[in-house]
């Protein structure tokens, strides 16, 4: 790693010297110039108004960029089928791999998991390794961090993709520690540059105000999550097979330092917001706890699930799993029903994949208007039992 | 166990509610965005307290940012944690979470042994979710995310609930461990005149890279693999058709609409 001053841009303002913590930069003829006690730590180049200030990485032979190949998603196992944001992953990918002219494997760990095999292949995987051991029978941060490690270090893979759940996000960012690499979380886009190949994370920060494009350049694998429902499943198509690669695991209980003692299914009825196909959420404009009970309803008659902003979360009314934006679950069903949602760009993140978006919300300046598909203005209280009935109207007359 | 020693990280980041991007320039609008305490942090905070209230030793919070991240600490001493450091340097600036990682593994390394390691799940700003993991992978140590209630703790083994997509686990794990919580885990406690006091009177540690003997390639923007290339507003979706007026004419109206978009 070394800094270099570019002497076209600079323009002698001073700024880096000022902020240089080892008092290394100097100004010699109007220009910057770096002097023996430099340590490359790059403060400068943050500060420069100017892109006089160049870094130039140490690139890490361990991850000479030539060496790695192929895309990977991580293939997460539930109740012996792949969770729908691997499927997700697995389409996405086959777009990357095929842009850049590369192979797309899925990476399946677990206990007695080959037969998922015929799914990812049918999401145009080309390839699945399989690393199969009664350690990784459930889910573990070391056993599968050990052993995801091991896989990239001797297959070399330049993409790797996982789900933004959370066992993939607890040992992605065990994985990128260990390899070395970048991490890229929650990313809402994914694009090969066509120039140098690099593969282009978007992802939202500050709480979805902005967005971010971020790359990995001179480390490997390049990394990312994505979340539930962000990316689209293809077709699948059974014909389609692959290689399988068995890894061999070496793995012994006694080095694990986690035990999973139970894994307790929640006993209420939870409908997977991240699955369901219609949605009918609350927020602040609920303004009493009874309201719950009208969305309950209206999602009753449509099949759907409930879902609130996170004011109704803080309240303690309902709990955390079914709070929809940026600090609880991105969502994409076919129909949202925002009530008494204002529509702050927290909640926003999480909904923007829906295909239809209705706003009920008595203040017809709420913002959430500019992006519901179909708004009405008025009181919740007065408008949902109208609508509730209307649609249970409907139902019947179409039995 | 007899007693604990639990180190807490914590984040001093902006009120995310009051973020805006310049749309002309593309550039954050920081002025006038308050910084509070990353609001998971704070139960990280009080699952620390908690657990020495009721088996004794010491709680210690630690933070990486700029001189003005002590407010976060000054905070922390008001609630009622024993110890604090703050880890600022400019080497540390534009780091990334892997460089954020190994800087808050090296602090928590010079701070002595510990039993226990706490974060809050993600921070508001970034939402990532990767530096408590990556603390523990740098130190070695297991891990348990996602906590949503804290057991025993026992001959040096800690139980736990950790949270899942549709339920939860219980877990155990050996200590030293870290732990990632939940917001449902705890109330925090509010901060006590006698913290308050406390705090005002503490002067605050700093500790530079070369206090805690980090190597400076693994710092900051250069210890960062991740680099950003752009900034920008994210797209809006374009508002629809917005019926006004009674209920008993909006809503057939709108339910027109939806059957014609063929969602019911």
């Amino acid at each position: 790693m070394a800094v270099r001053i570019v002497s076209d841009n600079c323009i002698g303002c001073g700024i880096c010297v000022d902020n240089c913590p080892f008092g290394a930069v100097m100004l010699e003829g109007g220009m910057a110039v770096l002097g023996e006690t430099c340590t490359g730590c790059g403060a400068c180049h943050s500060f420069c108004p100017n892109e006089a200030i160049e870094i130039e990485k140490e690139i890490v032979t361990q991850s000479d960029s030539g060496q790695y190949h192929g895309v990977w998603v991580y293939v997460e196992i539930k109740n012996g089928k792949p969770l729908d944001v691997a499927l997700e992953l697995l389409s996405e990918g086959r777009k990357l791999a095929n842009q850049l002219q590369t192979d797309l494997s899925g990476v399946v760990l677990g206990h007695g998991v080959e037969g998922v095999t015929a799914e990812v292949f049918a999401y145009g995987a080309d390839r699945s390794y399989i690393a199969d051991a009664p350690e990784l029978a459930v889910y573990r941060t070391e056993p599968y961090t050990d052993v995801m490690v091991d896989l990239i270090n001797e297959y070399k893979p330049e993409i790797v993709l996982f789900g933004a759940t959370n066992n993939g996000r607890d040992f992605s960012a065990r994985i990128a520690v260990r390899v070395q690499t970048g991490l890229t979380a929650d990313c809402t886009g994914l694009a090969i540059d066509p120039d140098s190949g690099l593969l282009l994370q978007t992802r939202p920060a500050f709480g979805g105000n902005i967005m971010a494009t971020i790359y990995t350049e001179h480390h490997r694998p390049q990394m990312a999550t994505v979340r539930p429902k962000v990316m689209k499943k293809a077709e699948p198509d059974y014909m389609c097979k692959g290689e399988l690669v068995r890894h061999q695991v070496q793995c012994s209980e006694e080095r694990i330092r986690t035990k999973v003692a139970e894994v307790v299914e929640s006993a209420l009825k939870i409908i997977n917001l991240e699955e369901a196909d219609v949605i009918v959420a609350g927020g602040r404009g609920l303004g009493k706890r009874e309201g719950l009970k009208l969305l309950e309803e209206l999602a009753e008659t449509l099949g759907g699930a409930v879902a609130v902003s996170r004011p109704l979360v803080d309240e303690g009314w309902v709990p955390h799993h079914q709070q929809v934006g940026q600090t609880g679950k991105t969502v994409g069903p076919k129909l949202y029903i925002a009530c008494g949602i204002s529509g702050a760009i927290q909640h926003v993140a999480g909904i923007q994949g829906s295909d239809v978006i209705v706003a009920i919300n008595k203040d017809p300046d709420a913002p959430i208007f500019e992006m519901a598909t179909v708004g009405i203005v008025g009181d919740l209280y007065e408008v949902l039992p109208v609508l509730t009935s209307r649609l249970k109207d409907l139902a019947e007359k179409a039995v | 166990m007899a007693s604990m020693n639990i180190v807490v990280c914590i984040k001093q980041v902006p009120d995310t509610t009051e973020v805006r991007i310049d749309p002309q320039t593309n550039t954050l609008i920081r002025e006038g965005v308050p910084s509070i305490v990353n609001p998971f942090d704070k139960h990280a905070l009080e699952a620390a307290l908690a657990l020495r209230d009721r088996l004794g030793g010491t709680v210690t919070a630690i933070t990486m940012g700029p001189p003005m991240a002590k407010l976060a600490l000054w905070e922390a001493i008001a609630m009622g944690a024993d110890k604090v450091v703050l880890l600022s340097d400019r080497a540390f600036a534009g780091a990334d979470t892997l460089a954020t990682g190994y800087t808050l593994a090296m602090g928590i390394r010079k701070l002595g042994p510990c039993d226990l390691i706490i974060c809050g799940k993600q921070a508001i700003d970034g939402d990532t979710a990767q530096v408590g993991p990556g603390i523990a992978e740098h130190l070695n140590i297991p891990q348990i995310t996602c906590v949503r209630s804290i057991g025993s703790v026992d001959n040096g083994v800690l139980a736990a609930e950790r949270q899942l997509e549709s339920g939860f686990e219980r877990v155990t794990v050996q200590l030293p461990a870290l732990l990632t919580v939940e917001r449902t885990l705890n109330m925090p406690r509010y901060a006590s005149m006698q913290g308050t006091m406390r705090a005002i009177e503490e002067d605050i540690p700093v500790w530079s890279a070369e206090d805690i003997g980090a190597n400076p390639v693994k710092l900051g923007l250069a210890g960062s693999p991740t680099q950003v290339r752009r900034v920008f507003a994210p797209e809006r979706r374009q508002g629809g058709q917005v019926f006004t007026g009674a209920p008993e004419d909006t809503v057939p109206a709108a339910v027109e609409k939806l059957r014609e978009l063929k969602v019911i």
